[in-house]
């Protein structure tokens, strides 16, 4: 391995601490990553040295804080391979998707469909449907395979010459299954259809390369790349920010405002109405950087060899089903499981007195979940700082509460 | 905190699932969801010409802690109306610290769920679902 664990978790000081007598096992980063000291610094200096409002002061602190913003998004645009100009902040990765559904959604017309699927997180959902509300598109759900993917040979028989998005999941935050995106991208285009990924579950493992991937938009959430809460990213192609109205309206993002008539600011401007969250961007832009200087090729193998060992570790485990791809190709680090005859929210009060932090319920994927027939999953989700103790104290942990609560 | 939480009452109380499953006849139904971790409680109950509770099932997707609870409800439900299970309501609370004082028994077994505020909502969710079928 090309890279140094123990040195890697000593930069993440919340993994120091004793969590009910044990040392903290986190295993929630699907839900919320932790924090490195490089963007904890970074969000410190901006609130200690430069904590003004940006753009359009002329002191210096303003100076600051605009340079520091900005610079936060030139990092994030390195991180996704885009330009800056590109970028847009937000206040998370639902808000993100909310902001297309509301501003290119207000370009569809009534009986245009959207494309999702069964796999989605409920906020690549809710947004569609509020569309639908207002404007009377329609939505289609491609169905799910029996091991979690999205299943592509449905695409060809779903998608019509009215389907003008087709917006799915890159990495399913239950299953942990990769999208084939080039599939996707060659069905969607062969209607003309804009495609947009979810990349809530993978951003967290790498930067991208979006141009390869040939997609329209891309979001993902600030909390879940190692950066602070309250800040997510949309992508988009220029020329579509360029014929896209504005979500919100205040300050900062007009050209100039009358009574009569309002223009608007060129994007990215267009779309960070008001004060952005700017600590929180800068804290992104830190984490986008420190992501960039690992060597993922070593993470990543990591990350895989510590799903397989909890995969296997599952797997002897009598009654334990695990929802997802039975192998490692074209999955990212997530395990979500179901322990026959206890409840999911029991495994994770067991797993807690073990000082092994996970996610338990549907996960904000309902209709993945009535799919399956299933309430809820146990979720296990991996970052680079993770180790074998935190799998073997979460396999314990499993063990115990099948022991107790069978 | 969880060995505490899981203590053998609870347990028991769960696996004792008094109660659980249909009435052929239900005087009256309710469902209820708790949208934050998808459990389910389905109550019915069958009530006399005094709205007194003659008999009660109830049907649940959900935790041990929701379980046990609305085992333990069903277990002391029937001959009350919609004012005594009120009375019963009082008594989970006072076993989660919610309300001042002792909770009567066999509410009693849920004190340990006080230092748990996130699992509150799993044992109330049958008392909601009573609540609603009686209303």
């Amino acid at each position: 391995m090309s890279f140094d664990l123990a040195a890697l978790r000593a930069q993440f000081p919340i993994l120091s601490q004793v969590v009910n007598g044990n040392p903290l096992h986190y295993l929630d980063n699907g839900a919320s990553a932790q924090t490195p000291l490089a963007v904890l610094d970074a969000v410190r200096t901006y609130e200690t040295t430069g904590r003004a409002n940006v753009v359009r002061g002329v002191h210096m602190l303003a100076e600051r804080a605009t340079e520091a913003y900005e610079g936060a998004r030139a990092e994030v645009a390195a991180f996704l391979g885009v330009v800056p100009s590109e970028i847009i902040f937000t206040g998370g990765c639902t808000a993100a998707i909310n902001l297309v559904a509301y501003s290119y959604g207000s370009l569809l017309k009534p009986g245009d469909r959207i494309l999702l699927s069964t796999l989605e997180h409920h906020s690549n959902i809710v947004p569609w449907q509020l569309l639908r509300s207002r404007s009377g598109i329609e939505i289609d759900a491609l169905p799910v395979t029996d091991e979690g993917r999205i299943d592509l040979s449905a695409l060809p028989r779903m998608l019509t010459p009215r389907t003008k998005l087709v917006s799915l999941v890159h990495v399913s935050n239950v299953t942990g299954a990769s999208l084939d995106v080039k599939t996707v991208v060659a069905a969607a285009r062969s209607v003309g259809a804009k495609i947009m990924l979810d990349g809530a579950q993978r951003a967290p493992h790498g930067p991208l390369d979006l141009p390869s991937l040939d997609i329209d938009f891309y979001v993902f959430a600030g909390h879940k790349v190692f950066g602070p809460n309250g800040v997510g990213v949309l992508w988009a192609r220029p020329e579509l920010l360029e014929a896209m109205p504005p979500f919100h309206g205040g300050g900062s993002m007009i050209g100039r405002v009358t009574f009569a008539e309002t223009t608007w600011a060129p994007p990215p401007r267009r779309f960070e109405a008001g004060t952005p969250p700017i600590g929180q961007a800068i804290g992104l832009g830190a984490a986008c950087k420190w992501m960039r200087g690992l060597d993922w090729m070593a993470v990543h193998a990591h990350e895989m060899a510590l799903t397989q060992r909890a995969m296997d570790g599952l797997q002897g485990i009598a009654g334990t089903r695990i929802l997802g791809p039975s192998s490692l190709q074209d999955r990212y680090p997530v395990v979500s499981f179901a322990l026959e005859g206890v409840h999911t929210h029991d495994v994770a009060q067991v797993l807690d007195s073990f000082g092994v932090a996970v996610r338990a319920g549907h996960h904000c994927a309902q209709p993945l979940m009535d799919h399956f027939d299933l309430a809820g999953t146990t979720r296990v989700s991996i970052a680079p700082y993770n180790d074998n103790g935190d799998i073997d104290a979460m396999l314990a942990g499993v063990e115990h509460a099948a022991k107790i609560l069978r | 905190m969880s060995e505490q939480l899981y203590q053998e009452r609870i347990v028991a109380l769960a696996k004792a699932k008094t109660g659980a499953g249909k009435l052929a006849a239900p005087t009256k139904s309710a469902r209820r969801d708790n949208p934050l971790c998808g459990d389910r409680v389905t109550i019915d109950v069958a009530l006399d010409a005094t709205g007194k509770i003659k008999d009660i099932a109830h049907q649940v997707r959900g935790c041990l802690l929701c379980e046990a609870s609305a085992s333990a409800l069903a277990s002391v439900a029937v001959g009350r109306d919609a004012a005594g299970i009120a009375a019963l309501r009082h008594e989970a609370d006072r076993a989660l610290g919610r309300e001042e004082g002792e909770a009567g028994e066999p509410f009693s077994a849920f004190t340990p769920v006080r230092q748990h505020k996130s699992r509150q909502d799993c044992v109330l969710l049958p008392f909601e679902a009573l609540k609603d079928a009686l209303s």
